[in-house]
C-alpha cells in the first residue's frame, strides 16, 4: 500500500514532521515502510536553461558545443552528446556543483579538449520517463518561465513524501489511504476526520430503476447500490491522475480511476455495471450453482463452484464473480450513459477461496479477502464516487440500496486489564488502556472495579474478535520499544539429547577422516534414482519449481554422485564427502506421511570399499557398537562383488563397498568411489556406546605372527572371528597387516598375516602358555576355514 | 697438575689411545683395556703389595691419581665423540620442512551445520533443549493447528511446496519450522524451552538470495507468566550473545496467525541502519487450545529466522548457492 504525505493530511492536517521520523512511527505502527521517496527531492539542483548556440566540436563528431543561458543572461558552454536541439529551445540544466537524481555530481570538466560547465538532460537522466534519446526539450511546456527557475516549479511537481508500506493481513483498514491517516494520527495524538463528500441528487429515485436482493446473507454481508446517469467516458483531470500514477495504479478513463480513486482513498472497492445491459435493474446475490459459466471481463471464461458467489441478473443469469471480477457482457463501454454502481461487503473466506480456485487476484479482492470496513464508511465511499462523477458531468439519482445479510457480531470483547499486563509485562492501568483503544475508534466502557473493559470493536476490524485481538492493539499504540525487556525465570537444564550428541560425534568423526560435509537440497530429477540402479518409486511435487526438482530423494546416492560428478567436472578429481540429511521412502504402511527418517553417507572418490570399511570401523569405534558384522551381497546402486550389508547387532542398518561401475558411468564418473551409507536413526536409536574398563595390564605382552592361506570364498571377517574365539581373553590386540595374492600362493586363495599380541592381567605369560595359544588359534583357523599356516 | 708419577707413562700411554680413537665405537672396544681389570693400571696395583707400608701407601695414592687421570680424560672424551656424533647426526638429518605433500587434510563442517551448531549451544546455554521434526508434514501441523485456516490470505503467503500424497493440498513440505513448535506442545507438558533447527521449503526459484530449501531455527517457550517483556529481553539477550554486545534489537508490530502480539525483530547495524531479522510473537491463546494446553494457565513466546542468511552474512557469501552446490573448492574453505 502507497500513501502520499499530502492525501493523509487531508484527513489528518496535523500530522507533520521529518519524513523519516514519520516512516520509523508508521513502521512502529506495523505498518513497516518498504521505500520512501520524496518527490521532487531528486531534482532539487535542475533549473530551466536557454539554448543560444550550437556549433561543432572542432575535435569531435559525436560531441556539439552548446552555449546556454542558465539564469545570469550570459553564455555559458557545455559539451552535449546529443543533438535535438534548436537554437532558443528550453531545455532542463545540470549547473556545476549539482547533484544528479542517480547520485552523480556535476563538475566543470573538459571533454576533447573543450570545457563544459554543465550537463542538458534527458528526461531518463532526471528520472521523469524512459526517453534517453535526446535532451528533454521544455521550450512548449516551460513558456513563460525564466532560465534559472527550478524545473520542479516548472513542471509541476510538489514537494511529497511517498511512502510503500508492508500490511500485513490483519489490517483491513490500513489498505486506504484514510485508514493509514487513521492509525498515524491516533499514534502522533492529532485529530483525524473525514472531509464531508457531498453531491447533488436528481429528484429521480434509485427505487424506480433498480433492486438488489442478497439471496445467500452469508456470502454478502451489505450491498449498496447507486444509479448514476448521464455518464461519460472521458481523461480524468490531472490531479486526479497524478496521485493514481504516484500510488502505482495507471490512469484509464474518468470512471474506471475514479473507481480506483475510492478504493484507494478510502478502501471501499465497488463495480460498475452498464445499466442498459442488467433488465430492469435488478441484482440477485447468491452462490454460484457447479458448473455455471460466465465470461469476467478480461475474456476468459470462467466456470464456477458452489462456494463462489455471484452477482445475478433478474433472469438468475451470472453477470459478475462476487468480490473477484466483473462480467464481460455488463462492462461499461463507449456507449455507456447510466451506470449502475456496487459498493459490497463480502465474507473474506468465500471471497478468499475463489481467488485461490481461479488464481484471480486483484487490488479489490486483497481488500475483500481481509474484510472492508462495513460501517458508515460504505455510505462515505458512495458519496465519495458521486461528488468526483458528478464533476464530469454525471448526474446521481436520488438515494441509495442499502440490503443487509449477515455481517460480523457487533457484541464487546470483553478484556481484562490484568490479563492485558500479564500478557505483555507492562502495568498500564485502564484508563491508559481506554485512551489508547478510543483513539482508534474502539468504544470501551469500563465495569465499575472489575477487572473488565467491554470493548465494542470499529466495523473496519472485523477480525478483532479476542482479548489477544484488542491487546495487539494496545501494545501498538503503547509501542513495542516501551515494553521493558525482562527474561524467563524458569530454571530449565538446556541439554542435547543423546542422539543430538551421537550426530554431532558423528560429524566429528568424518570430518576427522578428512571428509568435507555436503548439504545438497533433498530434490531429484525424474530418473535419477533409476540412474543410480535404484527403484523409481519417490513421492513426488505437486508444484515443482523445475522437473529438475520434482523427486522426493529416497536415497542419499543420487545427490553424493551429482556432487562427486560436479567436482569432477570443475577438476577436482577425489574427494571426501559425507552428508547427513533426511530421506523420505513412501510409507510402507497406511500412514500418510513417508517414511522419512535421518540417513548418513559418506563418498569417496578414487578409493575403493576397504576405504569406506575403514571410515565404518572408525565410526564403530567412535559410537562403541557392541557389534558389527558386514555380509557381502549385491546391493542396488553398489558394486555388486564389492557390497557389504552393515549388520550391527543382527539388524541391518546400511551398505558398504563401492558404487557399481555401471552407475558411475551414468553419472560420468573416473575412477572408483567407496560408498557407505547408515540408517542413522536406526543407528543411533539402537544399542551403542556402552563402554567398560578393563585395567591396563602391567604384564609383558608376546606378539607372534601368522599366515593363513585362506580361500578367497572364506570372508577375513570369518578368519578374524575364529582367531579371536580360539585366542579366548589372553589374545588382547590381533591386527590383519598384510594380504598377498600371487607367486607361492595358488589360484583362488589368498595369504592372510595377523599379528596376534597375548597378555594376562595377573601374570607374565610362560613360553608355553603362548605356545598353546598359537597352536589352538592355528588349529581353530585350519579346520574351520579349510586354511592352512603359510610357512 | 699431579707431580710426575711412576705411573706416568702407562697415564700417558693411556691419553694416547683415548685420543687415537677416532669414534665412539673405538672408543669403547679400548674401554677394558683402559679402565677394566685388564687395564696396565689395574695389573699394576696388584705389584703394591710388595711395598712396605709408607712406599705402598704413596704408591696407592699416585696409582688412585693416575686411574682418576685416565677415567676423567675417557670421559671427557667419550663427551666429545657424543657430541660429534650427535653434530654429524643431525647434519646428515638436515630437512627441509616446505618439502610436504599434504597427505593429512582436516575435513569440513558445513557453513550451515557451524551456523546450526552454534545457535544451538547459545540456546542450550540459555537453557533451551532442541526438538526435531518431520520435513514432509500435513496441512493440520503446518497450517491448521498454527491457527491458519484453509481460506486464510496468510497461507497463499507461504508459497507452499505440496507433494502428492493424500487429498490435494493435504501434504506438504513444512513451509516453516513452526510445525515443531504443534508437535512439542502435543507431546510435552509444560514448562517447554525449544528451539527447532530445521530445512523448510518455499517455492522460492534459486538465485543469489533465495533458495527452496533453506534452514530455520525456531524457539519456543511456554511457561506460567511469560510476558512480551520477556520475548524481548530473550531476543535481545541472544542477540547481544550470537552478534556481539554492540548490537541492539528493536521489534515492530507484525502478523503471525499462530502469534498475537506479533513482531519484527531488526537488530542494529554499524552504520546506523537496521536490518530485519527473525519474526517473533506471543504464542496465540488458540494454538495453545489446539496443543490442549490451557492459555488462561500457560503464555508463552516464539521467534524464528533463517540459519542461511547467518552464515551467508557471517561470510559476506554474494550468492547463496554455494550452500547447496557442494562445491569443495567452498567446502573447504570453512
Amino acid at each position: 500500500m502507497k500513501v502520499l504525505l499530502s492525501w493523509l493530511r487531508e484527513f489528518a492536517p496535523d500530522i507533520a514532521g521529518d519524513p523519516v521520523e514519520l516512516g520509523e512511527r508508521l513502521s512502529g505502527l506495523g505498518l513497516a515502510v518498504e521505500a520512501m521517496t520524496i518527490t521532487g527531492e531528486a531534482i532539487r539542483d535542475i533549473v530551466l536553461a536557454r539554448v543560444l548556440e550550437l556549433s561543432p566540436h572542432p575535435d569531435a563528431d559525436k560531441i556539439q558545443i552548446v552555449q546556454v543561458d542558465a539564469g545570469d543572461g550570459e553564455a555559458l558552454q557545455v559539451c552535449c552528446g546529443a543533438f535535438n536541439m534548436a537554437v532558443g529551445d528550453l531545455v532542463p540544466f545540470a549547473p556545476i556543483g549539482s547533484t544528479m537524481p542517480d547520485g552523480m555530481e556535476i563538475g566543470r570538466r573538459k571533454m576533447r579538449g573543450q570545457w563544459s560547465n554543465g550537463m542538458c538532460c534527458s528526461a531518463r537522466e532526471l528520472e521523469l520517463g524512459d526517453d534517453h534519446e535526446g535532451i528533454m526539450i521544455l521550450t512548449a511546456s516551460a513558456h513563460g518561465f525564466a532560465p534559472g527557475t527550478p524545473i520542479a516549479e516548472v513542471l509541476g511537481i510538489e514537494a511529497d513524501v511517498l511512502w510503500d508500506l508492508e500490511v500485513n493481513a490483519n489490517r483491513p483498514d490500513a489498505m486506504s489511504v484514510a485508514g493509514v491517516a487513521r492509525d498515524l494520527a491516533a499514534s502522533l495524538g492529532v485529530p483525524f476526520s473525514f472531509p464531508d463528500y457531498t453531491a447533488t441528487e436528481s429528484a429521480e429515485s434509485v427505487g424506480a430503476l433498480a433492486s438488489v436482493e442478497i439471496v445467500d446473507p452469508t456470502l454478502c454481508g451489505r450491498f449498496l447500490a447507486r444509479v448514476i446517469r448521464n455518464v461519460t467516458v472521458g481523461a480524468s483531470p490531472a490531479w486526479l491522475a497524478n496521485r493514481l500514477t504516484a500510488l502505482g495504479m495507471r490512469p484509464i478513463n474518468s470512471v474506471v480511476d475514479i473507481s480506483n480513486f475510492v478504493m484507494l482513498e478510502l478502501g471501499q472497492p465497488n463495480h460498475a455495471y452498464d445499466l442498459a445491459t442488467v433488465p430492469g435493474g435488478a441484482l440477485r446475490v447468491r452462490r454460484a450453482v457447479e458448473g455455471e459459466t460466465l465470461t469476467t471481463l478480461d475474456g476468459v471464461e470462467r466456470t464456477l463452484t458452489g462456494i463462489d458467489g455471484v452477482i445475478a441478473d433478474r433472469t438468475d443469469r451470472a453477470i459478475g464473480i462476487a468480490g473477484v471480477m466483473g462480467g464481460a457482457d455488463t462492462e461499461i463501454s463507449d456507449v455507456t450513459t447510466d451506470v449502475l454502481l456496487e459498493m459490497a461487503w463480502w465474507d473474506p473466506p468465500s471471497i478468499s477461496r475463489t481467488v485461490k480456485r481461479l488464481n484471480l487476484p486483484s487490488e479489490a479482492s486483497v481488500r475483500y479477502r481481509r474484510g472492508v470496513d462495513y460501517g458508515d464508511n460504505m455510505d462515505r465511499a458512495m458519496r465519495r464516487f458521486l461528488q468526483l462523477i458528478v464533476q464530469t458531468g454525471a448526474v446521481g439519482t436520488g438515494g441509495q440500496i442499502d440490503e443487509i445479510g449477515a455481517l460480523p457480531s457487533r457484541e464487546p470483547v470483553h478484556i481484562r486489564p490484568t490479563k492485558v499486563n500479564g500478557l505483555l509485562g507492562t502495568r498500564l492501568s485502564a484508563e491508559e488502556i481506554t485512551g489508547y483503544l478510543s483513539a482508534l475508534g474502539f468504544e470501551v466502557s469500563a465495569e465499575p472495579a472489575a477487572d473488565d473493559l467491554a470493548v465494542v470493536v470499529p466495523t473496519w476490524r472485523w477480525d478483532t474478535t479476542t482479548e489477544t485481538d484488542v491487546t495487539e492493539e494496545i501494545a501498538r499504540m503503547h509501542g513495542y520499544e516501551n515494553i521493558a525487556h525482562t527474561v524467563p525465570k524458569g530454571d530449565q537444564v538446556g541439554h542435547l539429547t543423546a542422539y543430538q550428541a551421537d550426530r554431532r560425534t558423528v560429524r566429528q568423526v568424518l570430518v576427522g577422516v578428512g571428509c568435507d560435509e555436503t548439504q545438497p537440497m533433498p530434490f531429484l530429477a525424474p530418473g535419477d534414482l533409476e540412474r543410480c540402479g535404484l527403484a523409481e518409486d519417490a513421492i513426488t511435487l505437486t508444484n515443482p519449481l523445475v522437473a529438475e526438482e520434482s523427486v522426493l530423494r529416497t536415497s542419499l546416492l543420487p545427490g553424493q554422485l551429482k556432487a562427486v560428478a560436479y567436482n569432477q567436472s570443475h577438476r577436482v578429481g577425489d574427494v571426501r564427502l559425507f552428508e547427513l540429511g533426511h530421506i523420505y521412502p513412501p510409507s510402507t504402511g497406511d500412514q500418510l506421511l513417508p517414511d522419512e527418517h535421518e540417513a548418513m553417507a559418506v563418498c569417496l572418490s578414487g578409493r575403493d570399499a576397504t576405504a569406506a570399511v575403514e571410515v565404518l570401523t572408525v565410526l564403530g569405534d567412535a559410537l562403541a557398537f557392541p557389534d558389527i558384522e558386514l555380509r557381502h551381497t549385491a546391493i542396488a546402486g553398489l558394486h555388486p562383488t564389492r557390497s557389504a550389508e552393515v549388520v550391527i547387532v543382527g539388524q541391518v542398518r546400511g551398505a558398504v563397498g563401492e558404487v557399481d561401475p555401471a552407475v558411475l558411468e551414468a553419472y560420468g564418473i573416473e575412477g572408483r568411489v567407496a560408498w557407505l551409507e547408515l540408517n542413522l536413526e536406526a543407528v543411533l536409536e539402537g544399542p551403542h556406546g556402552s563402554r567398560t574398563y578393563t585395567p591396563v595390564s602391567k604384564f609383558p605382552s608376546s606378539d607372534i605372527d601368522l599366515a593363513f592361506v585362506v580361500p578367497d570364498s572364506v570372508r577375513a571377517l570369518d578368519v578374524r572371528g575364529a582367531l579371536v574365539e580360539a585366542g579366548g581373553p589372553l589374545l588382547v590386540e590381533l591386527q590383519l597387516f598384510d594380504v598377498y595374492r600371487g607367486t607361492g600362493v595358488d589360484q583362488g586363495f589368498r595369504s592372510l598375516a595377523y599379528r596376534l599380541r597375548f597378555q594376562a592381567t595377573d601374570r607374565t605369560l610362560t613360553d608355553a602358555e603362548v605356545g598353546e595359544a598359537r597352536a589352538a588359534c592355528i588349529a581353530a583357523v585350519e579346520t574351520a576355514h579349510g586354511a592352512t599356516l603359510r610357512s | 697438575m699431579l707431580p710426575m708419577t711412576r705411573f706416568q707413562t702407562l697415564v700417558d700411554d693411556a691419553v694416547a689411545a683415548i685420543d687415537a680413537a677416532g669414534d665412539l665405537a673405538a672408543l669403547n672396544a679400548l674401554r677394558p683395556n683402559l679402565v677394566g681389570k685388564k687395564a696396565p693400571l689395574a695389573e699394576a696395583s696388584r705389584s703394591l703389595g710388595a711395598m712396605d707400608e709408607a712406599e705402598r701407601k704413596l704408591a696407592g695414592q699416585e696409582l688412585n691419581a693416575a686411574r682418576q687421570a685416565v677415567q676423567s680424560h675417557l670421559d671427557a672424551r667419550t663427551e666429545t665423540l657424543r657430541t660429534e656424533a650427535r653434530r654429524a647426526q643431525y647434519e646428515a638429518e638436515r630437512m627441509d620442512l616446505t618439502e610436504v605433500r599434504g597427505e593429512l587434510r582436516r575435513g569440513h563442517h558445513h557453513l550451515v551445520t557451524q551456523a546450526r551448531d552454534r545457535l544451538e549451544d547459545l540456546f542450550v546455554g540459555m537453557g533451551y533443549t532442541i526438538a526435531e521434526g518431520p520435513e514432509v508434514e500435513t496441512a493440520w501441523y503446518n497450517f491448521e493447528a498454527l491457527n491458519i485456516p484453509e481460506w486464510h490470505p496468510a497461507r497463499g503467503e507461504f508459497d507452499t511446496i505440496f507433494v502428492n500424497l493424500g487429498e490435494s493440498e493435504e501434504v506438504m513440505l513444512r513451509s516453516h519450522t513452526s510445525p515443531v513448535q504443534i508437535r512439542t506442545m502435543e507431546n510435552t507438558e509444560p514448562p517447554i524451552y525449544v528451539v527447532a533447527p530445521g530445512r523448510t521449503f518455499r517455492t522460492d526459484a534459486a538465485d543469489a538470495t533465495h533458495l527452496p530449501a533453506f534452514n530455520q531455527i525456531e524457539g519456543l517457550v511456554v511457561d506460567k507468566g511469560i510476558t512480551f517483556g520477556d520475548m524481548a529481553g530473550t531476543i535481545d539477550s541472544f542477540v547481544k550473545a550470537f552478534f556481539g554486545a554492540e548490537v541492539n534489537t528493536r521489534l515492530r508490530p507484525s502478523y503471525f496467525p499462530f502469534t498475537e502480539p506479533s513482531a519484527e525483530v531488526d537488530i542494529s547495524r554499524a552504520d546506523g541502519s537496521w536490518l530485519e531479522l527473525a519474526g517473533c510473537g506471543m504464542v496465540n491463546p488458540q494454538v495453545l487450545r489446539n496443543c490442549g494446553i490451557d492459555p488462561e494457565v500457560w503464555q508463552g513466546f516464539a521467534f524464528g529466522f533463517g540459519i542461511d542468511r547467518l552464515a551467508a552474512m557471517r561470510y559476506q557469501l554474494d550468492d547463496i548457492r554455494e550452500l547447496v552446490n557442494n562445491d569443495v573448492r567452498f567446502l573447504r574453505q570453512f
